[in-house]
């Protein structure tokens, strides 16, 4: 749908109806001072044709690095057939259809998204998606809050090895609301969090965030940590990656009960890196908690005439049925990401995932086995890892980094900010996009670096 | 016409209230409360144990149309819930003053209970609400 500005003879229409004389005294609530007048920083509108050649160059700058950076956005192969069909014109909104008797398309993919995330997870509800991984752990950190009535807590443990961004996000959006994020640490020679350095007495508490695989790319010893979690009156939340639950134990198993909330970043499921966004978080939770589920819920029913359809669902949590109440203020969801992930999941199917994590895995760990056979290369810890690992360097990782940026290689991301501890370290991925010669590449280049030499240009 | 029987209690916030012989109180929402509501699906409960001022929201009752908070009509604990109301949330639209119950509380203070509307009073009120 266009964009329809309002015609100055529209503005004044409504003006009059409602009695107010301009548009200053419609917001004159506003103090003057912090009226905006004018966009100072937005330069004059382009041409097509100008604003086309403006986002190719912007494009080139970019490169086509050979990527083995992962933390938390990864590189796989997205089918050609994924965003060929998402793009059809039957598929092509952004935005939650209202409105079902228009949209039995778009809520039937939703419904089956949903149905793939819970199988995925091992939980009995999905909710439509949420903006991205990190918004979709502060919304499960509120809904741990508010489901878990027995703790009265607002008390909620997040291990280090938590994605360093998504802590970040989570504390702004959940530290206003009273809520306390208590991070656990993690032992630095495997890159884990200990249940068995975790307080004995913890207090009160309402969840305890569970990553798997965690920052590090490394395991948690996930069963442990949700039965600590149930034993202590807590929820467990969590905080996967879909391809890596496609290959591990699901959260809906962890421990004894199995995780009560799993929720993450959906982007592996066929969106493209593409700096950065558009993403979906994804959120899936046991029944008994599917009330407190933030976001759009799709459901299937039966019409009038007994045939099946599909219509939103539960409702009365979210805000335009109780604004003060609802469970999140933010109750979109990506639906055109979620278009693209659902065609992907069924044209990958479980097996096909399987074999993505799978092949990401076997990747990592070969490049893992060439890189620290280089002097001055070693693995930082000792548990099994999924497709991230994290190497220590004997020299401080930007200078290594920017070495291999010049043979055009995207080497991984540098620890050192988010964790000085770790010395010099780096956290690299491998998808199942490289090949045998890719990681040639790689490791030849890092000699060089390592030895002073001039990188060769891939 | 909403039915309203004599021997009840009510609060102007639509919920019912049975003095029991144990001295405490069983507590629901009215039959007219619940026409407005219209066809319930969920109600979410107080734990049992949890205390309560009055006038406090203590659970949520939820319909097709709207979900609407419940209030504790005299400040006490929570000492049992009408846990059927899981598997059968429409009770309260069925029989609300028999098995469409809601919670039993033990009031703080006994005599707050006499402080409530009888009967007529809560009919004059929806009487006047309804003009």
């Amino acid at each position: 749908m266009p964009f329809i500005p309002h015609t100055e003879q529209e503005i004044q229409d409504m003006l009059q109806t409602i009695g107010v004389s301009d548009f200053d005294a419609l917001i004159d609530e506003i103090p003057k001072e912090m009226r905006l007048k004018r966009l100072e920083n937005i330069p004059k509108g382009m041409s097509e044709m100008e604003i086309a050649k403006l986002m190719r160059d912007r494009a080139a700058q970019d490169g086509h690095p050979l990527c083995f950076l992962g933390a938390g956005a990864y590189e796989h192969h997205i089918p050609a057939a994924v965003w060929e069909i998402a793009t059809r014109g039957e598929y092509y909104s952004a935005y939650t259809p209202y409105q079902a008797e228009a949209s039995q398309g778009t809520l039937q993919l939703i419904y089956e998204y949903q149905t793939m995330m819970a199988n995925l997870t091992g939980l009995d509800a999905s909710n439509a998606s949420l903006y991205d991984g990190a918004s979709a752990l502060a919304e499960a950190v509120l809904m741990a809050v508010r489901a878990n009535r027995r703790s009265k807590s607002k008390r909620v443990l997040i291990p280090r090895t938590v994605h360093p961004a998504y802590l970040r996000a989570a504390k702004t959006l959940v530290g206003n609301q009273g809520i306390a994020l208590e991070t656990l640490p993690f032992d630095h020679k495997t890159g884990s969090t200990p249940v068995n350095a975790l307080p004995a007495s913890p207090g009160n508490i309402a969840a305890v965030v569970i990553p798997q695989p965690n920052f590090f790319g490394v395991m948690e010893d996930v069963d442990a940590l949700t039965d600590w979690a149930h034993a202590h009156g807590a929820l467990a939340i969590g905080l996967v990656n879909p391809m890596a639950a496609a290959l591990l134990k699901p959260p809906g198993q962890w421990g004894a009960k199995g995780a009560d909330i799993a929720c993450g970043e959906g982007q592996p499921l066929g969106i493209p890196l593409s700096s950065g966004g558009p993403y979906f978080g994804f959120m899936c939770c046991r029944k008994e908690h599917i009330r407190q589920m933030p976001g759009r819920i799709v459901g299937r029913t039966r019409d009038l005439n007994g045939k099946r359809g599909f219509v939103l669902t539960l409702q009365a949590r979210e805000q335009h049925i109780r604004r003060s109440k609802a469970t999140s203020n933010i109750c979109t969801n990506q639906g055109l990401m979620v278009t693209a992930a659902t065609i992907y999941m069924a044209l990958l199917g479980g097996q096909g995932l399987r074999r993505v994590a799978m092949a990401s895995h076997h990747n990592t760990a070969a490049l893992v086995q060439r890189l620290t056979r280089l002097h001055g290369v070693e693995c930082a810890f000792d548990r099994p890892y999924l497709h991230e690992a994290v190497l220590r360097l004997d020299r401080p990782v930007d200078d290594v980094l920017a070495g291999l940026a010049k043979a055009n290689l995207l080497g991984g991301y540098d620890l050192s900010r988010d964790y000085p501890e770790l010395g010099h370290s780096m956290l690299i991925c491998v998808t199942e996009t490289k090949s045998e010669a890719d990681l040639d590449v790689y490791a030849t280049n890092l000699q060089r670096v390592l030895e002073g030499r001039k990188v060769a240009n891939s | 016409m909403s039915n309203v029987p004599d021997n009840l209690k009510y609060k102007k916030t639509h919920e019912w209230v049975q003095p029991l012989d144990d001295g405490t109180l069983r507590v629901g929402i009215t039959d007219h409360a619940q026409d407005l509501l219209g066809d319930m699906v969920y109600v979410e409960l107080p734990e049992v144990g949890q205390t309560f001022q009055t006038g406090e929201e203590c659970g949520v009752v939820e319909s097709v149309k709207a979900a609407s908070d419940l209030y504790c009509p005299v400040a006490g604990e929570i000492v049992e819930v009408n846990e059927a109301l899981a598997q059968n949330p429409e009770a309260p639209n069925k029989d609300p003053y028999g098995d469409g119950w809601i919670m039993r509380i033990k009031p703080n203070d006994a005599d707050e209970v006499s402080t409530l509307m009888d009967a007529q009073a809560y009919r004059d009120m929806i009487a006047s609400d309804s003009d």
